[in-house]
């Protein structure tokens, strides 16, 4: 950048223009180094400054311990449901033609547009105590609320469209041509499904999983309303690192964080090298 | 999005549009179908519907005292100053970075493109931790910023701070389609034409970005006044003060005054429609503007 501040006064047109390119590609690098890799850098560098031995020490108390599990669970149960919704879903919508198609693709990317909190509060008042099914769900003796099955639920609700998401386009624009060829030969649905179909879509719902299961681990507002926080039982990684940090627990805090990190960077590479793979199958 | 509607906006062509005519070939339209109808109406339609009724069942009184208290007033205005904030910040800095992506060729490009998704990756919770290290009083950033009189973390301005961060990509990713596909050529006979680098920008390029511009401003916008875990941690939460409108909703829950979470929530939930709406024409704006040009 200092080449440009001193580029020479008597420069022509064509040198300038070179500079200017220079000047606004420098002023894009530094600011994303502020706003986009200093956060990151602060986690990693806050966790690793603890030391090898105190860093797993952070990481493998009970409470933390407990968390990463419950997270892990939530997205084992989470993301294959949101995957066989989202080829479903993909399925419906891409490949065939109906009245209020465009509705239900509405419908299935509304939770992007709500509010982390408000859908956690949405679910409250399903299966809370005082909720729609609340007098139901007691005298039969089910807990859903500050438990697993809510933190479940919703964070099913918030990840929701993103397999559909990448799917859609994608079958989309490949059309049905193979599929019906596959028909008319006498395919059956599976057969078409997973000999015509999934190779086409495979990279592309590889995406969707790799992004879902990174929202759910992530995710923070609509948890935090429906888990009741309950230390080292309903407490997942994102709400441990809360409560690690209202500690004053620093080091704790910023080791979880710095996992979670680690699962947004892995997703990070995964997507570039599915994009490459996503590109060439066009 | 964009390109999404596109795909669907496409009408069906050749032996798949007669193939719908003589009925459907392709299998699996009443399971597909059946699937996504229940799934949606149990986990998302439910819930939201659940809340609009207990919202609505307040009756407007209650309701509106609620809505309009002083503490959910100031929120509001809180919520709106720091979403407006960040989102103007995103709006220069975002174009800026879609512009140095799409033009420019340079060491590094393909990386920085990558790190753009970087704050969709990051959970909330992890940003909101990391952004306050950075602004804290003893932070990287917050240390210089002190010593020239600004605070940021525990203001209004670390709000901003953190939608930003979070809604960054929205306007990146909105952007850069439609950079790609403006033809330089344009530009070039504006060139010839006798017009100046900041003319050709100002009458020729921005005019036919702004649609697609003011389409991620939306949904970045609409992001921020949503965004609940990057700002908490940043926030102070200083009722009256730094307090955003989720928070308050979450305050609500915590206190068990269900009635009153639910009325703030139904307000949340309102202007994210209106935002949905707005997107919505924004992006229909955009596409005809897209077919004009071709």
């Amino acid at each position: 950048m200092s080449m440009v501040a001193h580029s020479p006064p008597s420069a022509g047109p064509a040198r300038r223009l070179v500079d200017g390119r220079r000047l606004i590609i420098g002023i894009v690098l530094l600011l994303t180094a502020i706003v986009i890799i200093a956060p990151v850098g602060v986690i990693l560098i806050q966790a690793g400054s603890q030391g090898f031995g105190a860093f797993l020490g952070s990481l493998s108390t009970s409470d933390t311990r407990a968390a990463i599990g419950l997270s892990l669970v939530t997205a084992l149960i989470v993301v294959p449901i949101n995957t066989l919704f989202g080829i479903a879903a993909a399925w419906a919508i891409a490949k065939f033609r109906f009245p209020g198609r465009k509705l239900l693709l509405a419908i299935v990317e509304l939770p992007f547009s709500v509010s982390p909190i408000v859908a956690g509060i949405a679910y409250l008042f399903v299966y809370g105590g005082q909720g729609l099914l609340g007098p139901f769900l007691d005298a039969h003796d089910l807990k859903i609320m500050f438990a697993l099955p809510g933190i479940v639920l919703a964070s099913m609700f918030v990840t929701a469209p993103f397999v559909a998401r990448e799917l859609i386009p994608l079958m989309t624009l490949q059309g049905n041509d193979d599929e019906e060829v596959a028909a008319t030969l006498g395919a059956h649905g599976r057969q078409i499904f997973f000999r015509v179909t999934l190779p086409n879509i495979r990279w592309g719902l590889l995406y969707g999983i790799v992004l879902c299961n990174a929202r759910v681990l992530g995710e923070f507002g609509a948890v935090s309303i429906v888990s009741g926080s309950i230390r080292g039982e309903t407490n997942t990684l994102p709400l441990q690192i809360e409560l690690l940090y209202h500690d004053y627990n620093t080091a704790g805090a910023f080791a979880a964080a710095s996992v979670l990190t680690l699962v947004a960077l892995v997703t990070l590479v995964v997507k570039l090298i599915l994009e490459a793979r996503i590109g060439e199958g066009h | 999005m964009t390109v999404l509607d596109q795909a669907i906006g496409r009408p069906l062509a050749g032996p798949a549009a007669s193939a719908v005519k003589q009925g459907r070939v392709v299998p699996g339209f009443r399971l597909s179908l059946g699937v996504t109808l229940v799934y949606a109406a149990l986990v998302i339609c439910l819930p939201l519907a659940t809340l609009i009724f207990v919202g609505a069942g307040l009756g407007f009184a209650d309701y509106w005292q609620v809505v309009t208290s002083p503490r959910a007033l100031a929120s509001y205005r809180v919520t709106l100053l720091s979403a407006a904030l960040a989102t103007a910040f995103n709006t220069v800095y975002g174009f800026m970075l879609a512009w140095v992506l799409v033009r420019y060729d340079f060491p590094g490009r393909r990386l920085l493109d990558a790190i753009v998704d970087l704050p969709f990756a990051l959970p909330t919770a992890v940003a909101g931790i990391a952004l306050t290290a950075l602004f804290a009083k003893n932070g990287w950033f917050g240390a210089p910023l002190l010593a020239m009189g600004i605070k940021v973390a525990y203001t209004p301005i670390g709000i901003a701070v953190a939608m930003a961060f979070t809604s960054l990509p929205f306007i990146v990713r909105t952007l850069q389609p439609v950079l790609e596909e403006l033809d330089s050529a344009v530009e070039e006979a504006a060139r010839t034409l006798g017009a100046g680098a900041f003319t050709v920008f100002r009458r020729v390029v921005l005019p036919i970005l702004v649609p697609a511009l003011l389409a991620g401003v939306s949904l970045a916008f609409a992001r921020s006044l949503g965004e609940f875990g990057a700002v908490i941690f940043i926030a102070g939460n200083q009722p009256y003060v730094s307090e955003i409108t989720a928070l308050v909703a979450f305050i609500k829950i915590e206190e068990y005054d269900y009635p009153a979470a639910a009325a703030i929530a139904t307000v949340m939930l309102g202007t994210a429609f209106i935002m949905l709406v707005v997107t919505n024409a924004l992006q229909a704006y955009a596409r005809r503007h897209e077919g004009d040009r071709r």
